[in-house]
């Protein structure tokens, strides 16, 4: 019984393993995504739409 | 809960979003036209975003909702993908990890959408299975089985149940992820 309690043990010893190691890869991939650059066009619509609420707000 | 002006607050999470936006596509052109999309909505619907809620999470449906509505218009069963993970990968040092994270990119771009979109949330967001499925519009339970399983066709594709192979892959992930600016935790 112990010798099948230790198998089980060692198989979830594995799986977290390797859950943990997708994960970690997982946060990798997406932090390297996010130090991507911000392209221009977000940029842009960013400051339209600030302009827009300037100018909304000077004429309330 | 943020201080900031919701529309300042909304300008910190663009890179998480866009990020997400890429996984998602794994296209930039696509990814950004999505983010392009999801800023305006958000921007001009700000008023019903409920201050004291997850802006992130609520970006990030705005844009998983987004993606799915325009696939489906354009009934694009295959998705249109660049190299956007090897163009990051030829930016990085040498190391005896790259192979590795090469294979796991690789890996990662053959799930399915949704198990693709599974892993990102609650692995590398580290959102919980309910709120990755309340944004998914799943129950908690679909999504830890869309998770679970997410997990399993990556360990198959990269021959982790392997003991030797998982030894290798151990100590060059160590290699790849266990940077300061990435803490292995």
């Amino acid at each position: 019984m112990g010798r099948v309690d230790d198998m089980a043990s060692e198989e979830d010893s594995k799986k977290q393993r390797i859950s943990k190691y997708i994960d970690e890869n997982l946060k990798q991939v997406f932090s390297d995504l996010v130090d991507d650059d911000m392209p221009d066009q977000i940029v842009d619509l960013l400051s339209v739409l600030r302009a827009q609420d300037q100018e909304r707000n000077t004429k309330k | 809960m943020s201080n900031l002006d919701p529309k300042d607050e909304l300008v910190t999470h663009l890179p998480a979003l866009r990020a997400f936006a890429l996984s998602l596509t794994r296209n930039r052109a696509t990814a950004d036209d999505m983010m392009q999309d999801t800023v305006l909505k958000a921007w001009s619907n700000m008023s019903k975003f409920q201050p004291g809620t997850n802006m992130r999470a609520w970006l990030f449906t705005i844009l998983r909702n987004n993606f799915y509505t325009s696939r489906r218009k354009l009934n694009r069963e295959v998705a249109d993908i660049d190299n956007v993970y090897a163009e990051k990968l030829a930016v990085k040092p040498e190391h005896d990890g790259r192979l590795q994270m090469m294979d796991f990119k690789q890996a990662f771009d053959q799930l399915p959408d949704e198990h693709r979109e599974a892993l990102i949330l609650v692995g590398a967001n580290g959102f919980s299975y309910e709120d990755a499925g309340n944004m998914c519009g799943v129950a908690t339970g679909t999504m830890k089985s869309r998770v679970s399983r997410a997990r399993n066709k990556l360990s198959e594709l990269l021959s982790l149940e392997d003991d030797e192979a998982l030894e290798l892959t151990d100590a060059a992930t160590m290699a790849v992820v266990g940077s300061p600016r990435m803490p292995s935790t």
